[in-house]
């Protein structure tokens, strides 16, 4: 499967299928910080994602001034 | 997984509130949390005109949105800080909102109407780009909120920020800043009544009403705020409730019930002037953000290359001097 990142933004190519629990845990991404998202849909935690699968990893902490 | 309500198939667990929603109940959801959280601390009224300060993000346009579904009267006010691509990213996410939705957006610009942006700023202060822009936004809020006659300026804040900003005074025992992190600050001293209706909303919960909206939010983080002390807060916070769902809200409620009234340190109305400068209520002659404008101004002029006369090589002089 296909994954985008940000902040940095990057591609990696994981082996599907794979669950988002398994695949946030290989990535050292905590699901606290994160929203996956597959053809503009949230993907819910319990779901496998398949091998041909395009899904973007967005993170949801942000920052600056208060 | 299963939406609690309808148990159709759910598309975000909020395990704080041990609960999975599908769309339609997530935004619900969304709504009734900003709806208790006006009620619960009498933010404002139906009747109220609200100004809500919108950067491009995920926060501020969904707060935006929810209030304006919710039926209140609340325009934007967006202000660009001279941040480069970012700052056009970000005005050109808050203009999108606006027009898809024909709301109202104000619009400041911190460069060409005070003369400088937050990188000049940081440079001339010598402190982090953040400091400076929290500063010149609360200022820029404040005139726009009176000068407009709104009952309140909205901010974005949700329970993630004002967590991540209470573990930090609390480290640190900021006592005059923890005294006033509260849902509320009311209008005093020519101050505006300073609202946040998303603190009981936390950050994953806003992406995530955004995405299912399709509210297109600047995603990116600012380049100026990456690595700060703020987001290390909200990673340390992350693990936590990641052990412990519902620590970031324990925290924080918490503390609002049980210890903020111990901090309180509001200033006495004969102890506020007006900025000799620009007017604004100050506790000084002139307000903190008329001292930053002065100092970043002036030490531009210094730094910028000035006109000089050609010299006149000695030998030339016609007074005989060199």
């Amino acid at each position: 499967m296909e994954i985008r990142l940000r902040d940095p933004e990057r591609n990696l190519t994981v082996k599907g299928p794979m669950s988002i629990t398994k695949l946030l845990r290989s990535l050292d991404l905590n699901r606290e910080s994160v929203l996956v998202i597959r053809d503009s849909t949230l993907v819910p935690g319990d779901a496998v994602l398949a091998d041909d699968d395009v899904v973007e990893i967005r993170p949801v902490i942000s920052g600056g001034s208060r | 997984m299963k939406c609690r309500v309808c148990r159709q198939p759910a598309v975000i667990d909020i395990r704080r509130h041990n609960a999975n929603f599908c769309i339609d109940h997530l935004v619900r959801h969304c709504r009734q949390q900003v709806e208790r959280a006006i009620d619960e601390f009498k933010m404002f009224g139906p009747d109220d005109r609200l100004l809500v300060a919108v950067s491009g993000g995920k926060d501020s346009l969904a707060a935006w949105d929810l209030l304006n579904d919710l039926g209140y009267e609340a325009d934007g006010l967006y202000v660009g800080l001279g941040i480069g691509e970012y700052s056009d990213a970000s005005l050109h996410h808050a203009r999108t909102f606006a027009q898809q939705r024909e709301l109202k957006l104000n619009e400041v610009d911190l460069v060409s109407e005070h003369g400088f942006g937050v990188r000049e700023a940081a440079t001339a202060t010598g402190r982090v780009p953040c400091s400076a822009c929290g500063l010149a936004k609360r200022h820029i809020f404040d005139a726009a909120t009176v000068a407009g006659n709104y009952d309140a300026i909205v901010t974005g804040h949700n329970l993630d920020d004002e967590a991540a900003v209470l573990y930090g005074n609390t480290l640190r025992w900021n006592v005059d800043y923890l005294g006033r992190q509260r849902p509320v600050l009311p209008a005093t001293n020519g101050f505006p009544r300073k609202v946040k209706p998303l603190v009981r909303m936390g950050e994953r919960e806003m992406a995530a009403y955004c995405v299912v909206k399709g509210i297109d939010y600047l995603v990116d983080e600012c380049p100026m705020a990456v690595g700060n002390s703020h987001i290390g807060y909200k990673e340390a916070l992350n693990r936590l409730e990641a052990e412990s769902p519902g620590t970031k809200a324990a925290f924080y409620f918490g503390f609002l019930k049980n210890a903020v009234d111990r901090f309180d340190t509001r200033i006495e109305t004969d102890e506020m002037q007006r900025c000799s400068s620009c007017g604004a209520p100050s506790t000084n002659d002139v307000c903190a953000f008329c001292r930053l404008e002065h100092r970043v101004t002036s030490a531009a002029t210094l730094a910028s290359p000035q006109p000089v006369a050609i010299s006149t090589p000695a030998n030339e002089t016609t007074n005989g001097s060199s």
